[in-house]
């Protein structure tokens, strides 16, 4: 039993890896092949480092100790003020550098409110996602603004590797996903993040300035779920206000699915985009063995519950354990 | 008398309304171990508190080799030398013990205004001859501090301490909730501190405890000192008397 709670303590992010192995298999013969071709995977790597930013952010605060439930509407808002300044004349930099300050301002706001009232985290970011949603569709003016056709493209979105396999979006995907991983893994920075999530009073009793180091992980996942919302708004080729709805619990779950503990302090960026990579399969898979695409969330719904069940049961084994000794 | 390593000279603390600590004057020399006893709410840990920069003090000043010593956070406590262990908060469990050590204090191949990539190796190393140095004996550095009982958590606090050249260690109950035998070697810990020139300040609601690894006694009761004594000097009759 100490074995298994060790590795899973080690590689949270195992078990969501042998299912997704699982899930590949299944799709792949209940497709007829359909589900590994290009044609099917270049849609799915499409999409995934949409999500994928996405859930690198949320993952990375969840192991901090927090949550945030504004990604979604911050996904539409960065990409929304970005495209108005846009229809103004300004140059894509300084419109993008924009739309980042305001992801990073709203990310610091969470942080804030969330520390210096003692709030939970969801709460703060609950609110968040009406407000940030509702400046969405008041920026827009009720009609999306046209995008000019200038746009760096080329370097978002245009598709690139062996057969045309990925989009661009895919190599920041990777790129992030490996930085993010190696911020906390050998960083000092990232071994403050896990300490400050795993035992708050101890992080704090060693000096560590936990406020700052939470703030900053907020600020991380906005700057992160507006980058993605970019993506999405430069592939799509409109900023529609709706965009990323839902998407905040999607990215909870990808996180979760992926090994990340809900009380913070365990889990890894792979997970998280392992999560995020079963999400989309699924979603897809289901599409192409011809099931109901509503089972879509009742799939996701059930692999959230059972990772969670898992993770408190562990948790509880572990202070058994402890207990024990 | 020699200069004492820490002094503190009349220390108040008001919580809105509970004056916790009333005018606190002691002075700790080096390499002496202390016993800190008193009920609960006796405000010893108050005390402690404003050393290891936890909380401020309403008043009063604290001295360190003499000298004025301003200690706003646990950091710069542990910069002057400071370090405090709990029952509790001092390790993260579910973190390796090598990482635990060296939490805030991560040796560093480079950096860049305080973040930069850390030294692992060198990390394992050094724990693997702290854990070695206070004689404890764990299988790996990258074992989970969640993994290990409470009196080798503690003694991997110790370790910690010694690593960083702490002189002065504050431990405050370690030995709550803790096993005989994982007691005594807490104990153990503490009476080992003279051999490497450092200060113990030990806080215990138990009197045995205290006379078995202590050179002097502080009792406190209602946020006063009402005894300071060496041990060879007093005996726990006059100590609960005064309690
Ligand atoms: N954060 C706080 N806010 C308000 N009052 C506090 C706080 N911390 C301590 N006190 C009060 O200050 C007094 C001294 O508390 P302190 O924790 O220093 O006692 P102690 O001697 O450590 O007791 P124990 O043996 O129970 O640990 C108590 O009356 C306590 O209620
Ligand atoms: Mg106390």
């Amino acid at each position: 039993m100490k074995r298994f709670l060790k590795i899973y303590l080690d590689k949270p992010e195992l078990a969501a890896m042998v299912l997704l192995v699982f899930l590949l298999v299944i799709f792949q013969v209940k497709s007829d092949g359909v589900f590994l071709n290009l044609n099917n995977l270049r849609g799915l790597f499409g999409i995934l480092p949409e999500i994928g930013l996405m859930v690198i952010g949320v993952t990375i605060l969840m192991i901090c100790g927090e949550f945030d439930l504004s990604v979604g509407s911050v996904f539409a808002l960065m990409p929304m003020t970005m495209a108005v300044f846009l229809a103004d004349g300004m140059a894509f930099i300084p419109a993008f550098l924009i739309g980042m300050a305001a992801c990073a301002v709203i990310g610091f706001i969470n942080g804030y409110l969330t520390i210096k009232y003692d709030i939970p985290s969801f709460i703060t970011t609950l609110g968040m996602l009406f407000i940030a949603r509702s400046l969405t569709i008041v920026v827009s003016g009720g009609f999306p603004p046209l995008l000019p056709n200038d746009l760096p493209n080329w370097l978002f979105t245009v598709f690139v590797g062996p057969g045309d396999l990925f989009r661009m979006s895919f190599i920041w995907f990777v790129l992030v996903a490996v930085l993010a991983s190696l911020m906390m893994s050998r960083t000092n920075f990232g071994n403050w993040i896990r300490a400050t999530g795993g035992f708050l009073p101890a992080a704090k009793a060693m000096g560590i300035p936990t406020a700052r180091v939470k703030i900053a992980c907020f600020m991380l996942c906005s700057m992160l779920a507006g980058f993605a919302g970019m993506i999405q708004v430069l592939r799509l080729g409109s900023p529609l206000p709706s965009i990323g709805e839902g998407w905040e619990l999607q990215a909870v779950a990808a996180a979760v699915i992926g090994g990340t503990a809900l009380s913070g302090g365990i889990g890894a960026v792979l997970g998280g985009v392992i999560g995020a990579i079963l999400i989309r399969v699924i979603d897809n898979g289901l599409v192409l063995s011809q099931v109901d695409a509503n089972w879509f969330k009742f799939a996701i719904g059930f692999l959230t519950i059972f990772a969670v069940v898992v993770n408190s049961w562990l948790g509880k084994r572990a202070k058994a354990i402890k207990v024990e000794t | 008398m020699t200069q004492p390593i820490i002094s503190v000279r009349n220390l108040h603390k008001w919580y809105s309304g509970v004056h916790a600590l009333k005018g606190v004057t002691l002075d700790f020399a080096p390499n002496e171990s202390v016993g800190l006893i008193g009920d609960n709410g006796a405000g010893k840990s108050t005390l402690i508190n404003i050393l290891s920069g936890a909380q401020e003090a309403s008043e009063g000043e604290v001295f360190l080799d003499g000298s004025r010593a301003v200690i706003r956070n646990p950091r710069d406590a542990m910069d002057l030398g400071i370090e405090t262990i709990y029952q509790y908060n001092s390790m993260v469990p579910t973190m390796s013990i090598s990482r635990n050590l060296f939490i805030g204090r991560e040796p560093l191949k480079f950096s860049f205004m305080g973040m930069g990539i850390m030294d692992r190796r060198k990390m394992a190393a050094e724990s693997v001859k702290a854990i070695a140095d206070v004689d404890l004996h764990l299988r790996s550095p990258d074992a989970l501090v969640g993994e290990l009982s409470g009196g080798q958590r503690q003694g991997v606090a110790i370790a910690r301490a010694m690593h960083f050249k702490s002189r002065v260690m504050i431990l405050d109950e370690p030995t709550n909730h803790l096993a005989v035998k994982e007691t005594a070697k807490v104990i153990g810990f503490v009476r080992g501190l003279k051999e490497h020139n450092i200060t113990g300040i030990f806080i215990s609601h138990n009197i045995h405890h205290v006379f078995e690894c202590c050179d002097r006694i502080i009792a406190m009761a209602r946020g006063e000192v009402v005894l300071d004594k060496r041990t060879e000097d007093t005996n726990m009759d006059e100590i609960l008397s005064v309690l």
